[in-house]
């Protein structure tokens, strides 16, 4: 394979990971919450396909694709969320979103 | 002789496109964790994925590469923007408000998991990572993944459809008026709106 090897992607994805992890945990806006989530799911992406190209096996590719299905019935569901969240005027703040602790 | 030196020009060129390509990505992804206005976060979701659609194709993953930009940059991130600029810019809330250890926390915790996968991965694949084959031209191209997906991971396709199906279902529910519920949740959570304007 020309270029970098496939430890470098990992490497990549694994940082990547970081950033939306970090996004996840220090954002309190509804929204950038779920773009961080989108950001670790694109790194888990990256990982599968560095793999499926490694090991030269189309499942890692199918499952990225999978993945993607599986992201965009997050975003549905998650801005469904925020749409009603805002129709009835609370804040859009994970903090303080917190009625179903019980 | 002459072969030789083709070849290593375009590893070397490869690498270039990863570096840029690794950069912005990273960059952006910084971008989108930072930015105060989540507009401006959307937006760089958008180079995010453009440039993870590069790596795509320096992977020879042809078709993934094309979703990538199709449903993430095309559908995903413009239903984010549509929200984002129905919702309104709405300032109160851009970062941990919590006490301060709690920002630290977060800033720890993400660190900690960052290093337990580096680990991991080392442990787990250190020796396997290193050496790659070469692929045929077919691996990655809509026709091959398009026999993989629908001979050999049949169920998993199907499966899919019926989660994304389910997930329209719950959004539409979700995104369903419903105003008998309305005044009474209105009224309770106008204290919490009210002590923050205070």
């Amino acid at each position: 394979m020309l270029g970098p090897g496939v430890a470098w992607y990992v490497a990549l994805a694994a940082f990547l990971f970081g950033i939306g992890a970090l996004g996840v945990l220090i954002r309190r806006n509804t929204l950038v919450v779920l773009l961080s989530l989108e950001l670790m799911l694109n790194s888990g992406n990256l990982a599968l396909i560095a793999l499926s190209r490694h090991f030269h096996n189309g499942a890692g590719q199918v499952f990225a694709l999978a993945v993607m299905a599986v992201a965009a019935s997050e975003v549905c569901v998650g801005l469904g969320l925020v749409v009603a969240i805002n129709r009835r005027k609370l804040a859009l703040d994970v903090d303080r979103l917190s009625e179903l602790r019980g | 002789m002459n072969a030789l030196v083709v070849a290593s020009a375009g590893g070397a060129l490869v690498w270039v496109v990863w570096v840029v390509a690794a950069f912005s990505c990273l960059a952006s992804g910084v971008a989108v964790v930072s930015f105060s206005n989540p507009f401006y976060s959307a937006l760089a979701l958008i180079g995010n994925l453009a440039s993870l659609a590069v790596m795509y194709l320096l992977l020879s993953a042809e078709f993934v590469a094309a979703a990538q930009v199709l449903v993430y940059a095309g559908a995903v991130v413009v239903m984010f923007l549509f929200v984002i600029a129905y919702v309104g810019p709405r300032r109160e809330t851009p970062w941990s408000g919590g006490p301060g250890w709690q920002t630290v926390g977060a800033v720890v915790a993400a660190g900690a998991l960052l290093v337990e996968i580096v680990v991991a991965v080392g442990l787990q694949a250190g020796g396997s990572l290193g050496h790659d084959g070469t692929v045929g031209p077919a691996f990655g191209t809509p026709a091959w993944i398009g026999r993989v997906f629908l001979v050999d991971h049949l169920l998993a396709f199907e499966i899919t459809s019926v989660v994304l199906l389910v997930a329209a279902v719950g959004g539409v529910i979700l995104g369903s008026h419903t105003k008998r519920l309305e005044p009474v949740l209105v009224a309770e959570q106008r204290e919490p709106d009210a002590e923050a304007v205070r």
